[in-house]
């Protein structure tokens, strides 16, 4: 086995993801298999070869911090799952 | 014939010389949806009211520009529903962005709509752009216009079927592992990836940032050249896209070929993939022989890993993109006791099985102490690749090889088997690992009847010689020309 049941439960936790009983028993026999045909990857020595960092040479882009197109808190607002007047209305987070 | 069937550079011509109206074209393009859209589900959203508006505007614009407009003015154009759109809804496929409506545009849009476009809708795909078929979208499939028992592709398979039934004359899609160039094969259209960095990914939402791109798919290989120039180029927004100064790709389109040495990777040509796919792509190379290219086969030794890279690094970057709909600020919510079962629960019901798989297998592998073991080593391989690439590059100027190891399968046939459907992309993710352009077009039938694609793969920021390679051949065998029949069903 390259995951058991408890590691992909410890995964979902992280993802955020809450998973039923029966969507755990998939995942790992899935993300088992599909961990398995990664192995292939283990056929290749590449301790010397660098890992790949950009497919295109690029340096870091600056630019000036000036707001463009600003936005209108109407139509930002209007995409909230949850709001008090202008305000975005999210659970509370300190006891 | 149908007005919707025409081509842009045969639309924009006949336009010019006021053979119908941009309102007219517009029209026909919906006549055409309303006939055929309930088989082939090719949109998730239609514009009708702004499209006429759009197309009234463009109407206004040719009086004055004239000879001078350019070439997208009044042309009814689709847009994959990852494309931010302002006040036009945007889903992923997903129910978890609800009923999001953009407040702002994605660059490749605003620039269509800056050259006067018309966008008709937003088209179908696999939820975040994650699937080869269609059938992970939250919505419903797609059906392939050639045969309604099949997959259009994925995941711009809205964006190739809605090109292939004549429900707009092109459209743009976007391709992290093939999703523009695989449904352009199932579909017979013409489809392009640029290179990495070439259009700008503003507005797009995210899967995997380091091999996202946006391209176009169309009904032939002039129009793609077309589209590419009006969304190719620099963009201040951002900072991934690339400075290089956009060519005159028509100006590529010259119908020869001679004297340009053809690749043909011997890793692409295997046992296990469709006799009749491998037979239309080796007549494909004698066509480009017949034209005065040098065809001599090579070798991409590190092709057999290029699957196993790919969903180690696409779903290790989807997994950190995607931690962003945690249903606050837009989107769907889940209220549950804390804060942590808010988001967990939220998550749960707003993704699919395809994207809860990505993501977990994403966090996975970028978790502590597997990280070295995949993410790193991936990365490893994944500069083998690109090697690989680089030396033969040094031999030839365009590689050619099948889209798809298959013509379009039916739907239902991988669903049940992940990892049956990640291999679907065998062929196409290795431009994408190396951030090189690659092009799809039809190559041919197969005894069922359905669409062949050959893939042609180029040098970074060289879009030019694979259009120009296309187009030869497009000329030569006029695939492009049929049609899918589809009978019209209100």
């Amino acid at each position: 086995m390259k995951i058991s049941r408890a590691e992909v439960a410890g995964v979902a936790l992280l993802a955020r993801l809450r998973l039923s009983a029966e969507e755990e028993t998939r995942l790992t026999a899935e993300l088992d298999a599909i961990l398995g045909y990664m192995d292939k990857l283990n056929q290749l020595d590449t301790a010397a070869v660098e890992p790949f960092s950009q497919a295109v040479e690029a340096v870091n882009a600056f630019r000036p911090d000036r707001v463009a197109n600003r936005p209108d808190p109407e139509t930002l607002l209007a995409n909230a799952p949850d709001r008090d007047a202008t305000f975005f209305k999210v659970p509370k987070i300190i006891e | 014939m149908s007005l919707a069937e025409l081509t842009l550079h045969e639309a924009a011509a006949r336009l010019r010389k006021r053979e119908f109206s941009a309102v007219e074209l517009t029209e026909s393009v919906y006549r055409r949806i309303a006939e055929t859209d309930a088989q082939v589900r090719a949109y998730l959203t239609l514009a009708q009211e702004s499209a006429l508006e759009a197309a009234r505007r463009a109407d206004e614009r040719l009086k004055e520009d004239g000879a001078a407009a350019p070439a997208l003015l009044g042309m009814p154009l689709a847009l994959k529903d990852n494309f931010l759109t302002r006040n036009i809804r945007t889903t992923c496929g997903s129910k978890i962005l609800g009923d999001f409506i953009p407040p702002y545009e994605a660059t490749a849009t605003a620039k269509l709509r800056g050259a006067g476009a018309v966008i008709v809708g937003k088209t179908n795909l696999d939820e975040f752009a994650m699937g080869s078929s269609c059938e992970s979208s939250a919505f419903f499939p797609t059906r392939n216009p050639w045969d309604l028992e099949r997959i259009p592709g994925g995941s711009s398979g809205g964006s190739a079927a809605a090109v292939a039934a004549d429900q707009c004359l092109a459209a743009l899609g976007t391709d992290t592992g093939g999703s523009i160039r695989q449904p352009a094969a199932c579909c017979g259209v013409v489809g392009l990836k640029p290179t990495y960095g070439r259009v700008s990914r503003y507005g797009i939402i995210a899967f995997a940032s380091s091999m996202d791109q946006v391209g176009p798919l169309a009904k032939d290989v002039r129009d793609a050249a077309i589209l590419l120039e009006a969304i190719a180029g620099h963009d201040p927004a951002d900072s991934t896209s690339a400075p290089q100064a956009v060519p005159d790709y028509q100006a590529a389109l010259s119908g020869a070929v001679r004297g340009l040495r053809i690749g043909a990777p011997k890793e692409y040509f295997v046992s296990g993939m469709d006799a009749e796919v491998e037979q239309a792509v080796r007549a494909a190379l004698r066509q480009f022989e017949s034209g005065g290219a040098v065809v001599e086969e090579i070798s991409l030794p590190h092709t057999e890993y290029a699957v196993a890279v790919y969903y180690i690094i696409a779903t290790a970057e989807a997994s950190s993109n995607l931690a962003r709909y945690d249903g606050m600020r837009f989107g769907c919510r889940a209220d549950a006791e804390d804060l942590t079962e808010t988001y967990r629960i939220t998550r749960a019901a707003g993704f699919g099985a395809e994207v809860k798989r990505r993501i977990m297998l994403g966090t996975y592998v970028l978790s502590a102490g597997y990280y070295d073991a995949y993410y790193l080593k991936a990365q490893r391989v994944r500069a083998l690749i690109k090697r690989d690439f680089d030396a033969a590059f040094q031999r030839c100027d365009v590689i050619v090889t099948p889209t798809a190891p298959t013509t379009a399968f039916k739907l239902g046939e991988k669903t049940q088997d992940p990892l049956k459907m990640y291999l679907s992309d065998i062929f196409t993710i290795s431009a994408n690992l190396a951030g090189l352009p690659g092009l799809s077009l039809p190559c041919g039938f197969d005894s069922a009847g359905m669409p062949i694609g050959m893939q042609l793969v180029g040098r970074t920021f060289d879009e030019a010689t694979i259009l120009r390679a296309a187009h030869f051949y497009e000329q030569a065998t006029e695939w492009n020309k049929r049609k899918a029949k589809l009978k019209s069903k209100k």
